[in-house]
């Protein structure tokens, strides 16, 4: 199982304990600390979209974040529940949710993952008809040994 | 933590001060104050980003939003920033080449283009 399993309400409001209980598990993990900060800002873009497209497509259902620590490496799973019929991920309805008639949700979803690819090496995006997952990796530091 | 926002009047520009984490929860709140100063006729931004200690995409789709406005009235909105984790998502996102990004405010009040 994971390391630590996050469910949260698809609010922005959120997003940002997602990304300090991420940043901590990930700081445990040995993950390096200069490293912490790409963390923090992947897991938000992925939590972001998520809500996103939880609200664009009224799915009450939590958002939920997996965070893995293993031997040599700390991963980040989060997980939405829009599904895909079939194709591909862009099919789904997506961007942040807006109040107003000023929002301007163009583009931001892909800017979204744009953000985590130009950070992340290790990411993959996954669609399926049970929703979509963003999976991250970093690698690990060596555990310090505990007096 | 929350975002702070405070403006001020600089000859013709007007210095935004942001402080605090630009997000999905947050950066509506700073659409606001962009949108709410160019409809006050207010062309001329600087965004002064020193004191953000956090700015995730779509804080950055609201800067875009921001920066399409002041344009369409001849307009400019310029960056203040030094911080290399705030400036690292300009870079991968290709923005740097968008912003003029400043090292203070000083210069980009200065700045004519």
């Amino acid at each position: 199982m994971a390391t630590v399993e996050l469910r949260f309400s698809a609010l922005p409001e959120h997003v940002r304990t997602a990304r300090l209980v991420a940043a901590a598990v990930a700081r445990r993990a040995g993950v390096d600390e200069a490293v912490l900060d790409e963390v923090r800002l992947a897991v938000g873009e992925a939590c972001s979209r998520a809500v996103g497209l939880h609200t664009s497509n009224d799915i009450a259902a939590p958002v939920r974040v997996l965070l893995i620590e293993d031997e040599k490496k700390f991963s980040i799973e989060v997980g939405d529940e829009v599904p895909t019929a079939s194709g591909p991920a862009g099919a789904r309805a997506g961007g942040v949710p807006e109040g107003g008639a000023e929002s301007e949700p163009e583009g931001e979803d892909e800017m979204g993952l744009a953000v985590i690819s130009g950070l992340v090496d290790d990411v993959e995006v996954t669609s399926g008809e049970n929703g979509g997952v963003i999976r991250m990796s970093w690698p690990t530091a060596p555990a310090a040994v505990v007096p | 933590m929350d975002l702070s926002l405070s403006t001020r009047t600089v000859g013709d520009r007007t210095v935004v001060e942001v402080g605090g984490e630009i997000d999905v929860y947050t950066a509506p709140k700073l659409r606001e104050q962009l949108v709410e100063l160019v409809n006050d006729g207010s062309y001329h931004l600087v965004v002064d980003m020193e004191r953000v200690d956090f700015l995730d995409s779509t804080g950055l789709g609201v800067l875009v939003g921001g920066l399409k406005r002041v344009r369409a009235h001849e307009g400019s909105l310029r960056l203040v920033c030094n911080q290399e984790r705030i400036l690292k998502i300009f870079r991968i996102t290709g923005l740097t080449k968008v912003f003029p990004i400043h090292t203070s405010v000083d210069e980009a009040v200065a700045a004519t283009d």
